[in-house]
């Protein structure tokens, strides 16, 4: 069965350092409500709701479960989690509505950075033996990448600087970091201030539709043309870290080579990561990259790939973009990495 | 905006993780100051070795010795080092292709600075004194111009090999419970009072509230007293001791509707014997000085609530 889906609707919060008045369900109600009134659709509509979140950033266990508050989870609905971003979610989502259990979907992620050190907490995502015993950081693995792109030629610190400054010249009003932004001192060298992304608490949400549902819901729908997600080895010395085999590969079954994209949202959240997708990906200068600001303009944990696909598919409903490629990544170094192609109609 | 609470929260675990035959040999290797990589059919010899081929996913057990220098592939410096990692004082991370290795190791490299550290410079393992076969036993790398490469196959058998680590881990959070649990917290903390809230759109109230309805998916914000009398409308019979409890056993736990509310909430319940508790016992909080929160439910004395009365909240 082939059922053509769109993102109907999205919509994220504020990025904000810190959340702390509010519960994760009472930041992330006015976003579900968002994304619902835009459709006009009711929790009860929604046939599949699928959230991604996790644990270790809020230190509880199963800590979705109180999210579902928001969603009106009574009296019982299809509902399924994934513990990553958000576009993961999206993911499942989507074959849930392919394989036609559903005709609309909710997806939503949520992370709130702020109730721990983030670059420790995400140091136990890594290889319990041989990685996670140092305690190595996210942006010390990011620099190890940094500097490989600057040792290859790829890169210096004057482009890493100007993806930084071009990436918050945005005018998104949900960024949290944006205008003139120092490149700053070095954090880890070669990254500097400047190339990594502030650390905050937000939440995404998109409506996804099937076939004439998602043009009822929707003036343009974002058509979903292919989605694909592909991961690499996760011990960092075995793999090229001036490349991303595994994002070229799910660009490449996401359909992402067969025409040109005018729009890319890439989920990099360090500069020197843009550098890396934008060779793997095989964007060149004819494409529009990260218009929203990208992560790092807001880099809510666990939502941010999710809004990549959001954004994406925002510019279509807009008229702005006609085709848009969407990227979201997890683990250290671009470990994982999704991407999905969206087309609006033609005009 | 309320004054929301706060809390240090501390999440510390030990996991015990077992070890595989390669990565055991490894690890008590390092214990015994050799360094042991994994060949992979194709010739190549992974560092640090794993248990199946990256490329294939085939199995692989063949272990070989690789030197204890090497060459360093990609660093970065870390000016502030963080709790838990290898050196206390400014060093660099590293990638490090040990010599007749073909795959990097990540760890520390102790350096005077920046400007001592490049790729493609030659370093070599400094042994931690105490070895236990862990990533660890290597406290770190130091420059060194040599090569101390002994390459030679290896069976990775040891006297007394390690069979497991210990992942010790801790991590420290601030936690906040938002808006309408302080609420409900600094109410019955400061006035003995239990104040949950009430949905605009269905009207029912929640105790302890969390701002949101589950069944409307919508914001509550009316707030609404409730108890301080209630009904125990289900409970169970505890005969298992908790640990840092002092509660005799056996006791009973039960979920207790309070009046006004449309969600029970669970407390112990005391002072009748634990096999006379029965759904629709009427019952109020007691509290203990300077209690923060009921220290369990007595009997009232009133009789016993209909059925019909809490059969929704059950
Ligand atoms: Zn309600």
């Amino acid at each position: 069965m082939t059922r053509d889906i769109a993102v109907v609707a999205f919509a994220q919060s504020d990025t904000l350092r810190s959340t702390e008045e509010l519960s994760e369900v009472e930041m992330l109600m006015p976003v579900l409500h968002g994304v619902l009134a835009q459709t006009g659709l009711k929790t009860a509509d929604i046939g599949f709701t699928c959230s991604g979140s996790c644990d270790y950033l809020a230190g509880r266990a199963f800590s979705f479960t109180l999210a579902l508050d928001g969603v009106g989870a009574w009296p019982p609905i299809s509902e399924s989690h994934v513990e990553t971003d958000g576009a993961w979610a999206l993911y499942e989502a989507w074959t849930k509505l392919l394989s036609g259990d559903a005709d609309t979907a909710l997806v939503y992620s949520y992370g709130k950075s702020s109730p721990g050190s983030l670059r420790d907490v995400l140091t136990r995502q890594l290889d319990p033996y041989y990685l996670a015993p140092l305690w190595p950081d996210s942006v010390a693995l990011a620099a190890l990448q940094a500097q490989a792109l600057i040792d290859a030629g790829d890169t210096d610190e004057r482009e890493l600087a100007q993806i930084g400054a071009r990436s918050r010249s945005t005018d998104n009003p949900r960024a949290q970091l944006k205008g003139p932004v120092p490149h700053g001192d070095y954090l880890v060298r070669p990254l500097r201030t400047g190339d990594c992304p502030p650390i905050g608490d937000g939440a995404a949400a998109v409506v996804l539709a099937a076939g004439e549902r998602a043009r009822d819901l929707c003036e343009r729908p974002a058509w979903i043309r292919g989605i694909d997600h592909r991961i690499e080895a996760h011990s960092l010395g075995v793999r090229d870290l001036t490349d991303s085999p595994s994002a070229r590969l799910a660009a490449e079954k996401a359909g992402a080579f067969e025409r040109p994209v005018d729009t890319a949202e890439l989920h990099a959240p360090f500069t020197s990561q843009e550098v890396v997708l934008r060779k793997a990906l095989r964007l060149d200068d004819s494409t529009t990259v990260n218009p929203s600001g990208g992560a790092l303009a807001a880099n809510p944990m666990m939502a941010a790939g999710l809004a990549r696909i959001g954004e994406a598919a925002a510019r279509i409903h807009r008229g702005e973009s006609d085709r848009a490629l969407a990227h979201a990544t997890s683990g250290p170094c671009l470990q994982q990495n999704l991407v999905a192609v969206l087309e609006g109609d033609p005009r | 905006m309320v004054d929301v609470l706060k809390a240090p929260l501390v999440v510390e675990f030990p996991f015990t993780r077992s070890l595989g035959p390669v990565q055991s040999a490894f690890l008590t290797g390092l214990r015994e100051r050799v360094v042991l990589g994994v060949r992979t059919r194709d010739g190549r010899t992974l560092v640090p070795p794993v248990e199946y081929d990256p490329v294939t996913a085939e199995e692989i057990r063949d272990l070989v010795h690789v030197g204890v220098t090497g060459t360093v592939t990609t660093w970065a410096w870390n000016p502030a080092p963080r709790r838990g990692q290898p050196l206390g004082t400014p060093f660099a991370w590293v990638l490090v292709k040990l010599d007749n290795a073909d795959t990097a190791l990540l760890h520390a490299l102790d350096a005077p600075g920046p400007d001592a550290v490049h790729t493609g410079m030659r370093v070599r393992i400094r042994w931690a004194e105490d070895r236990v076969g862990a990533i660890t036993d290597i406290a770190c790398f130091e420059p060194h111009d040599g090569d101390e490469s002994h390459v030679r196959v290896h069976t990775g058998e040891f006297d007394d090999p390690v069979g497991g680590i210990v992942a010790e881990a801790r991590l420290d959070y601030t936690y906040s419970p938002g808006r309408a649990q302080t609420a409900y917290i600094k109410a019955l903390e400061t006035e003995r009072r239990a104040v949950g809230e009430r949905c605009p759109s269905c009207r029912k109230v929640y105790v302890p509230p969390r701002g949101a309805c589950p069944t409307c998916g919508v914001a509550t914000a009316e707030q609404v007293e409730v108890g301080p009398r209630g009904t125990v409308t289900t409970f169970c019979i505890v005969n298992i001791k908790a640990k840092n409890l002092d509660i005799e056993v056996p006791y009973v736990y039960a979920h207790i509707a309070l009046d006004g509310a449309d969600l029970a909430l669970h407390g112990r319940i005391g002072g009748i014997p634990y096999d006379q508790v029965r759904m629709g016992l009427r019952v109020e909080p007691v509290w203990t000085e300077g209690g923060r929160y009921p220290d369990h439910y007595r009997p009232t004395g009133e009789p016993d609530a209909e059925y019909d009365t809490y059969k929704e909240l059950l």
